[in-house]
């Protein structure tokens, strides 16, 4: 497994915060994911003979928590809360309008590469739903225009890129 | 602006122009000054202060955090440890978010104040996966607070010392459950466990003796040990003492986060004054008072709430002082504060499907009855609200809802049977009548909810 220095150095850190190292399961697996944008069979593997385990308890783990993947996703990631506070705002709406701007479905990366779309779970962020993240932020009272304006910058990122 | 209803404690700063999470504003506002004073005094007196103030678990459970803190096991040798229920993730709670991020070291003298007065040297902050900035937010503030001699060897220059490190979870609502979080946290499936034997009073993190408390709580220790037990339970009403954290969401002109005093306001101040009332044209239906899991109240329906004198009062939901007690009386739950409003626009059987498609996504899986059934309610609802509806759909729900409470490990059985038993009681006539409506093309305006 390749890691940057700096991530082996964060989790050979976070290891030192438990007095049991099977409890830095969760931190790692952040770690990895954060780096190589899922986690890999090898990964796994890898983070089991880091703590000392067997990698199905590692397996378990990752099948487990909604928020671990084993497949890559697009450049963004886009988690459009479902749950009944934005819902009745809307939110259903949102994610229809995220889906046609980038002319994909819920769970597939767009054909464009760009985005990756979700419907989640509650974000605690009920009173200003819908409630979206994109990558790490969160964006508040994500109505449809505000929805198409998200994807018109993303869209205006990519093309910066492509240049 | 804070509306002139509110009393502000814990929201004290949140929102306020020029306040920032960094140290250096804390300590301009007199931040530390209370764990300062607090490692001088014996641990014993702390907690009686937080016995005498009548704190109640602001997670859900409305617990007595004296009791709790009581129950801890301190002749076993072994470590304390301290967890602290940084995972809001009930749907329609958004409180501790803003703690979080905006006023982080209040949390830390809170967390700092608990820990001195238990004897604990070890504390984790479980913040839901969510909250990445949040993370970070705190994971600085303990960095800044530790370099400062509030956290870490010899707090404030004395004999005491104690850690705080911050643990991400991953998405998965279950990790609330203060044992599926000490599995969690132990780095397995947050399965919970069985109690007895595993209360964490006794036997949780790492068979150790734990306290779990919610991030609201932790900061109400603090000002409990600024102002004293006693003074801190003149705050708010006998048995709900102090301030409380509401958020408010749905249909209302203006949903937000409050603080008011436990019990001095009711549900209809806070819905038609502070929250402006109903969207213009609206009428209000139905409201969920105390998170997603708690019982559903009918705009229109009476409470008969009989008095120890013998005295009975007659309520309307306008009438409902915001506490635990109250609401228990009208047989629901304030739980964790976070009310849901809905309006006429909202057919009831598409809003139970929305809850129960979280519920069954969200069940551990580990109680036949609570993964069967949640799952099966789900398609139930699901099935009605995709064209199929049956006029015997309602018995059929709460028929699988009854099974499930009261025959699991942990309250998730009563937390997802609940909305399905609710609503099927006060909305019947619209589970019935749904198989009919359905039939009709519905407005190209409808909501969506499933
Ligand atoms: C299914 C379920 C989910 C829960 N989720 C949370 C939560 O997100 N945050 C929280 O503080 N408590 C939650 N609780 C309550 C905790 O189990 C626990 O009672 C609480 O953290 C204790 O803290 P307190 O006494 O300070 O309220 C949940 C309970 C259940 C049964
Ligand atoms: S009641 Fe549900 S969530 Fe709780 S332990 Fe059983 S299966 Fe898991
Ligand atoms: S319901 Fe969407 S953030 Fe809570």
């Amino acid at each position: 497994m390749n890691l940057k220095p700096e991530t082996l150095q964060r989790i050979d850190e976070v290891i030192t915060h438990y007095p049991v190292k099977r409890s830095a399961v969760l931190p790692l697996l952040h770690l990895v994911q954060e780096e190589q944008g899922y986690i890999s069979r090898e990964a796994i593997e890898w983070i089991a003979a880091k703590l000392e385990l067997q990698p199905i308890n590692v397996y378990e783990v990752v099948t487990f928590y909604p928020m671990f993947r084993q497949h890559p996703v697009g450049r963004r990631h886009i988690k459009v809360c479902r749950t009944l506070s934005c819902a009745l705002n809307g939110g259903y709406r949102t994610c229809e309008e995220f889906e046609k701007e980038f002319a994909t479905q819920r769970g597939a990366i767009s054909p464009d590469g760009e985005v990756t779309i979700e419907f989640v779970e509650c974000l605690a962020s009920c009173g200003s739903g819908p409630a979206v993240m994109i990558d790490d932020d969160l964006h508040e009272k994500v109505d449809c225009a505000k929805a198409r304006a998200l994807a018109a910058q993303i869209k205006a990122e990519a093309a910066a890129r492509t240049k | 602006m804070p509306h002139p209803l509110e009393r502000r404690v814990i929201f004290q700063h949140i929102d306020e122009p020029g306040y920032s999470p960094d140290l250096a504003c804390y300590l301009r506002q007199g931040g530390y000054a209370v764990l300062r004073k607090s490692v001088q005094r014996p641990p014993a007196e702390l907690i009686d202060e937080v016995k005498r103030s009548g704190l109640r678990g602001r997670g859900g459970a409305g617990f007595l955090c004296g009791l709790k803190w009581n129950l801890v096991d301190r002749k076993s040798g072994k470590p304390i440890y301290l967890i602290v229920n940084a995972d809001e993730s009930e749907p329609g709670t958004f409180k501790d978010r803003y703690i979080i991020h905006q006023d982080p070291h209040q949390l830390i003298e809170g967390i700092m104040i608990s820990c001195y007065a238990n004897n604990v040297k070890q504390a984790y902050i479980y913040i839901r996966g969510e909250f990445p900035h949040g993370a970070r937010i705190l994971e600085t503030a303990i960095a800044e607070a530790r370099a400062a001699n509030f956290v870490g060897p010899n707090i404030c220059g004395g004999a005491y010392s104690c850690e705080i490190y911050v643990h991400r979870g991953a998405g998965a609502y279950i990790c609330g459950e203060e044992t599926g979080l000490i599995e969690s946290l132990e780095g397995k499936r947050p399965y919970p466990r069985i109690k007895p034997p595993f209360f964490p009073a006794v036997l949780g993190l790492y068979q150790c003796p734990t306290i779990v408390n919610n991030v609201e709580t932790l900061c109400h220790v603090k000002h409990i040990a600024d102002i004293g037990g006693g003074a801190y339970a003149g705050i708010g009403t006998p048995n709900n003492t102090g301030t409380r954290l509401i958020g408010v969401s749905g249909h209302v002109q203006r949903p937000g986060y409050f603080e008011f005093e436990s019990g001095k306001i009711t549900l209809g101040r806070l819905l038609h004054e502070v929250c402006g009332g109903p969207l213009p044209g609206r009428k209000f239906k139905a409201i969920i008072p105390g998170g997603s899991s708690s019982k559903i109240l009918r705009c229109d329906e009476r409470f008969k709430i009989k008095q120890k004198d013998g005295t009975v009062l007659d309520w309307g939901y306008e009438d409902i002082p915001l506490d635990f007690d109250s609401f228990a009386a009208c047989g629901t739950m304030g739980g964790s504060g976070g009310v849901i409003v809905m309006d006429d626009r909202v057919n009831l059987v598409e809003a139970l499907g929305n809850l129960n498609a979280f519920y069954a996504h969200e069940s551990c899986g580990q109680c036949t009855p609570c993964r069967e059934g949640s799952l099966w309610m789900k398609k139930i609802t699901a099935r009605m609200v995709h064209g199929e509806a049956r006029v015997e759909d309602g018995e059929l729900l709460k028929n699988v809802a009854d099974q499930i409470a009261g025959r699991t490990v942990c309250p998730f059985g009563e937390a997802c049977s609940w909305p399905t038993q609710s609503f099927v009681q006060k909305f019947g006539d619209e589970f019935k009548a749904y198989a009919e409506t359905k039939r009709q093309p519905r407005p190209v305006d409808a909501l969506t909810l499933v």
